[in-house]
């Protein structure tokens, strides 16, 4: 692991620690029902800051903390439309098996942050055009599971996610380049 | 330094909440379900003897008075209950039978207390509101009248004063404040306090913001009455003097603490997502952290060698060595095999506490009001843990907070 990935990794990582404090809390505005809070939004007391990690403008992390569950969404390193396309169906695969991955959302967070109209034009285009793939872990996962190997889990995810994507981009340009060679071959008379 | 006494009630499901009665040889829990099972201590270990179903969502909190042997349980389904023990007509043996509370609130009961006398109790809810109830004999049930103002939002916890009267609760608007609960046919005039003289019903006596705005998850008054202690979520404790007027936030870089009691008129106890019970100390001139109940250095090389760990069964369960080694592998990701890379050794995935998750009750176990000489500590973990409070480590970054800023990454 590289020396400028490891402190963007501890910021996660420690600010993971402290927003995974959760308990369980029932609906204060629909009898009967125990939701998500930070999903819900109906209740503003309950929500704390969002968090935004940031590593460079094509990397960050946005961590919305609530009492009783967090959103955490990636922004996945995209150089080149290649990138782009390989990350696009590597999340797509994983989150139409999120109920595997068990903390897994089902869709990205599109704008994490949802400001009132007149901040809107503060804040960065890139940062409002959203998020790759995005994790739901509610009480019920910090009850059932250890929380620090939800922390290790994503970390590691954010560390491997990268590794696989340029891994598939080697293989799909030697592919290619094999592909085009064999190709060309049939006119190389 | 007696070592804790640890009690595994469940492997997998968190302990709610957790009420011992008045000789300490039946405890009341609630393993995160809509049933209440009551525990029976033979020797070193606990089984069920008993269990209480009449709610249909989780059952959020339980309470034990000790003398009049009554239970009051409270749920997410708007609804509490108080039992009493009585003699089936059909076996004669004694049975728990449920009342109905008509509580008035429509939305979750988070938290319950039997008042100091026991005829009153107070039902803290997520509407809001605070239902003090008391026994109405010509109905054959439980009324309240409702505290609502000016609460903003759920109340997570309530605490009685000694004097019957008053009555604490924090609430996840990030307030504490002191209410007075006269019910006119059950208490008599209360004896003027620093907490004021005339106290009708809902009378407000004192409100106090969580210092940096965090939800204030445990409320506590000292043995005396005379002082107020409450932990909130942003990592601090406060310590109320009224009569001061004194106010002593203690801010810590731990993760937050959730609830707290008094052992003394000058020590707190208290305990949260840090996995450990902490003890804070002092007096009108000032307070501080003094040190934890648990000590993770002697637990790390003891292992699963502390006494009443070995002896303490889980109940119902499977309990194999090799057993505990697949279910971890499949369900939590532990792998003891030798030279993988997560985990060298079952430390490392294990924390150094005794408790392994969030601590969500401690309560006094041992000792009269103003010198408490056990507590006992519940969690997420589903541990039961008696610890002695006079065995203080002093505190270092051992917690879970300082285990994971110090791990290294690979």
């Amino acid at each position: 692991m590289s020396n400028v990935l490891r402190p963007y990794l501890a910021a996660v990582r420690s600010t993971l620690t402290a927003a995974l404090t959760l308990e369980d809390f029932s609906s204060q505005v629909v009898e009967r029902h125990n939701k998500p809070e930070v999903e819900v939004g109906a209740s503003k007391e309950v929500l704390l800051n969002p968090l935004i990690i940031s590593r460079n403008e094509n990397e960050r992390v946005l961590i919305e903390p609530s009492i009783n569950s967090i959103r955490l969404s990636i922004k996945i390193k995209q150089a080149d439309e290649i990138e782009r396309i390989l990350c696009h169906k590597f999340t797509r695969f994983m989150m139409q098996r999120a109920e595997n991955f068990v903390v897994l959302r089902r869709k990205p967070v599109k704008v994490g942050i949802q400001p009132s109209p007149g901040v809107l034009r503060f804040i960065d285009p890139r940062v409002a055009q959203g998020y790759d793939i995005s994790f739901l872990i509610t009480n019920n996962h910090t009850d059932t599971m250890l929380k620090h190997k939800i922390v290790d889990f994503i970390i590691q995810f954010m560390e491997e996610v990268d590794k696989e994507i340029s891994e598939m981009k080697l293989s799909l340009n030697a592919r290619a380049r094999v592909v085009a060679e064999s190709y060309l071959t049939a006119f190389n008379v | 330094m007696a070592p804790p006494e640890v009690f595994s009630l469940s492997q997998q499901t968190p302990v709610t909440c957790h009420a011992f009665n008045a000789d300490r040889t039946q405890v009341a829990v609630s393993l995160n379900s809509n049933e209440v099972l009551i525990y029976a201590r033979e020797g070193n270990d606990w089984r069920v003897i008993d269990t209480l179903t009449e709610h249909d969502k989780p059952v959020t909190s339980i309470d034990w008075a000790p003398r009049s042997n009554r239970i009051v349980t409270s749920a997410q389904d708007r609804n509490a209950y108080v039992w009493q023990q009585s003699p089936d007509p059909q076996t004669g043996h004694m049975v728990w039978k449920p009342t109905l509370v008509l509580l008035r609130i429509n939305r979750a009961a988070t938290y319950v207390r039997w008042s100091p006398n026991e005829d009153k109790f107070a039902v803290a809810s997520g509407a809001r509101a605070i239902a003090i109830c008391s026994f109405d004999p010509e109905g054959d049930w439980w009324v309240s009248r409702l505290l609502k103002k000016p609460i903003r939002s759920t109340v997570l916890s309530v605490d009685w004063h000694p004097n019957n009267v008053l009555l604490a609760a924090g609430s996840a608007d990030m307030k504490a404040r002191v209410f007075s609960a006269y019910i006119k046919d059950v208490d008599k005039k209360p004896a003027p306090s620093v907490w004021g003289e005339k106290l009708p019903f809902n009378t407000i006596c004192g409100e106090y913001a969580s210092p940096s705005g965090g939800w204030v998850h445990g409320v506590a008054f000292s043995p005396s009455g005379d002082v107020l202690a409450f932990a909130s979520h942003d990592s601090s404790v406060t310590i109320v003097y009224p009569g001061g007027p004194a106010v002593y936030t203690i801010k810590m870089s731990i993760l937050p603490l959730v609830t707290l009691t008094w052992t003394t008129e000058e020590s707190v106890i208290a305990a949260g997502h840090d996995c450990q019970p902490l003890v804070f100390s002092g007096n009108q001139g000032g307070w501080e952290l003094v040190g934890s109940l648990d000590d993770p250095q002697s637990n790390k090389s003891s292992g699963g060698a502390r006494s009443g760990f070995a002896g303490a069964s889980p109940v119902g369960r499977l309990n194999s060595a090799a057993f505990n080694t697949f279910r971890n592998a499949a369900e939590r990701g532990i792998s003891n095999v030798p030279g993988s890379p997560t985990a060298s050794s079952s430390t490392e995935s294990e924390l150094f506490t005794v408790h392994q998750n969030t601590i969500t009750s401690v309560r006094p176990y041992d000792g009269v009001p103003g010198n408490i000489t056990r507590v006992s500590t519940s969690g997420v973990d589903g541990k039961l843990v008696v610890w002695d409070v006079s065995a203080v480590t002093p505190i270092g970054a051992t917690g879970l907070a300082g285990k994971l800023g110090k791990m290294q990454l690979r």
